[in-house]
């Protein structure tokens, strides 16, 4: 009688094997027990060993990277063969009281096995083995702390510099986040072949090069730090609002990164890790107010704020004020209380527009560019009113700068709008949408360019 | 692990790097171990580029490619890894003007020796 847990919604995800957990159930000879109790005793360790799959997978297997001297493909095996064996012995062993070091012992063990049936073929793999079998972790020379945790090692690892930029995040949706490789593709609007193939390349790169598994040291932290905070911002963003096509957003990812988010902000409390947290959780907030039923995109000053969610906000919050205390103030820091002022405001009209555009002044000084300037120009034409903000998107431009960027075009439209300067708008209208990609924002361009027609025609 | 490291940089641009500099640093890497071989390169165009086809002899005045940054020198290192390596090229002074690649080594002696020796034996014995 084949083992089946009919546990249809809780499919683990990620591992090398193509199906995780349940496919090594249909792989194994089970032995079966005797008596209804035992199988049903015996369908509750199977239910726990997917628990436990979700929960600690990721460890698990960046723990056994570690043990297996960086070798990701080696870990991955060691990882699916421990579940495997976890599958065979629990429901007859019951669960050990750390699963976690349960499964990184068996891990380990098979692993070394199949090194030294390789190394009967290949007499260069013999001392690997032996190294990697002699019980003996090498120390880190790099750690102050006793223990650093090993996902952290993973993070950087897979967010090298020296690995290209899509690799990164191909390789820490896989291995940080457990994603297969057609979730991400998925994701990211490109071919499984495509992603697969970045997975491959950046591990090899790992291997041939010599990227160390390791958490860089006190010099090169800041540096190596923000390599990641990048990645888990592209992730959140390719998440927040798709680069093209229909749907304004995608969900999973943005989830992924505040999941990312929050277990570096737990492994290394720095205040551009909180900034950038915080900056995910209060986008996040306005999730739900963010799009109209029917996929049409709503403004921040016309969002219904009560849609907001405030626990997301609260947590957001707490984290700026957390990351702004600490004396070193950074970008994601910066942007995070821009977005705090906003969620605090009970409505577009109380905004205190002088707040943001202090902030802004902080954020050209610490991190300029074009974007900044463009979006310190909104929040002056806010507090100065229009042809202040014009001015400055004016200045932008005419040092070709965001020439391309239709929100920059589209800002300055809407200005141009307010001051009566109907001609000046509808060709900035047009403009920005010659250059936008996603559907719902053309949409809303073309719904502009409606209005101001029909105010024209009013108008005689 | 062994690692090249290119030295590449606009000719002009090194007149910023005296060459007292790149020696005092050669110097100090060659006194740490860590240093296989380096040599500074004569400017480009004394470089000739040499091709066989079909069995003759391509001779071509001047670099490989013309590119804006040219090969300017090299270094063989030992490092314990990718970052280390990096650590070290950071340091070769014409990288604050040009640009250096850093390569690891592929052991290509060891790993013929290793599989003629392989081929040679037969499969170990359990």
């Amino acid at each position: 009688m084949e083992a089946e847990t009919g546990n249809g919604g809780g499919r683990p995800r990620g591992s090398a094997a193509s199906d995780g957990v349940r496919g090594t159930v249909e792989a194994q000879e089970v032995r079966e027990p005797e008596g209804a109790d035992e199988i049903r005793q015996a369908e509750r360790i199977r239910e726990r060993v997917e628990e436990v799959y979700r929960a600690e997978s990721r460890r698990v297997l960046a723990t056994l990277i570690r043990l297996l001297g960086g070798d990701f493909d080696l870990a991955e095996e060691a990882l699916h063969d421990a579940f495997a064996a976890a599958l065979d012995r629990w429901p007859h062993d019951g669960l050990p009281s750390n699963p976690r070091a349960w499964l990184v012992s068996a891990g380990r063990f098979r692993a070394i096995d199949v090194l030294r049936r390789r190394a009967r073929f290949d007499a260069s793999l013999a001392h690997v083995a032996d190294r990697l079998g002699d019980g003996v972790t090498e120390p880190e020379p790099y750690d102050d702390e006793a223990i650093v945790d090993d996902r952290l090692r993973l993070v950087f690892t897979c967010c090298h510099p020296a690995l290209p930029a899509h690799a990164r995040v191909a390789l820490t949706l896989r291995e940080v986040c457990g994603l297969t490789t057609e979730e991400i593709a998925r994701a990211f609007l490109t071919g499984a072949p495509t992603v697969a193939q970045r997975i491959v390349r950046a591990k090899t790169k790992i291997r041939d090069a010599g990227i160390p598994y390791r958490v860089p040291g006190p010099a090169e932290l800041p540096e190596r730090l923000g390599t990641v905070l990048q990645v888990v911002y592209l992730v959140f963003n390719e998440g927040y609002s798709a680069s093209s096509g229909e749907s304004l957003t995608r969900p999973d990812l943005s989830g992924e990164a505040i999941r990312l988010g929050r277990l570096l902000v737990e492994l290394l409390p720095e205040p551009e890790v909180q900034g950038l947290l915080a900056l995910m959780l209060l986008h996040e907030s306005r999730r739900a107010a963010r799009t109209s039923e029917d996929g049409e995109i709503v403004l921040l000053e016309d969002q219904d704020r009560s849609r907001w969610d405030r626990g997301l906000i609260a947590e957001g919050r707490a984290l700026v004020e957390r990351a702004l205390s600490s004396g070193r103030i950074g970008p994601y820091a910066l942007q995070a209380a821009i977005s705090a002022v906003h969620a605090e405001s009970p409505d577009a009209e109380s905004t205190d527009w002088s707040q943001i555009v202090g902030l802004y002044d902080v954020l050209a000084r610490i991190a300029p560019s074009p974007v900044v300037g463009l979006n310190r120009a909104v929040a002056v034409a806010m507090r100065d009113g229009p042809a202040a903000g014009i001015a400055l998107i004016d200045a932008i431009l005419d040092r070709g700068d965001l020439a391309d960027y239709h929100l920059a075009h589209s800002a300055r439209a809407e200005l141009c709008r307010r001051l009566g300067r109907t001609a000046e708008a509808r060709a900035a209208y047009r403009r920005a949408l010659e250059l936008a990609r996603q559907e719902p924002e053309r949409r809303l361009l073309e719904r502009r360019l409606a209005e101001l027609a029909s105010g024209a025609a009013r108008a005689g | 692990m062994k690692y090249l490291c290119l030295v590449y940089s606009e000719e002009d641009s090194l007149d910023a790097v005296p060459d007292r500099e790149c020696v005092d640093f050669d110097t100090a890497l060659r006194a740490d171990g860590r240093c296989l071989a380096s040599e500074a390169l004569q400017p480009v165009h004394t470089a000739t580029t040499v091709r066989v086809r079909d069995g003759r002899v391509q001779i071509t005045d001047g670099p490989f490619a013309e590119t804006k940054e040219q090969l300017a020198g090299f270094y063989i290192v030992e490092a314990a890894d990718l970052d280390e390596a990096i650590r070290l090229a950071a340091k070769i002074p014409p990288a604050r003007v040009g640009s250096v690649e850093v390569r690891p080594v592929r052991p290509i002696r060891e790993t013929v020796a290793a599989e003629r020796e392989r081929s040679a034996a037969g499969p170990r014995p359990a």
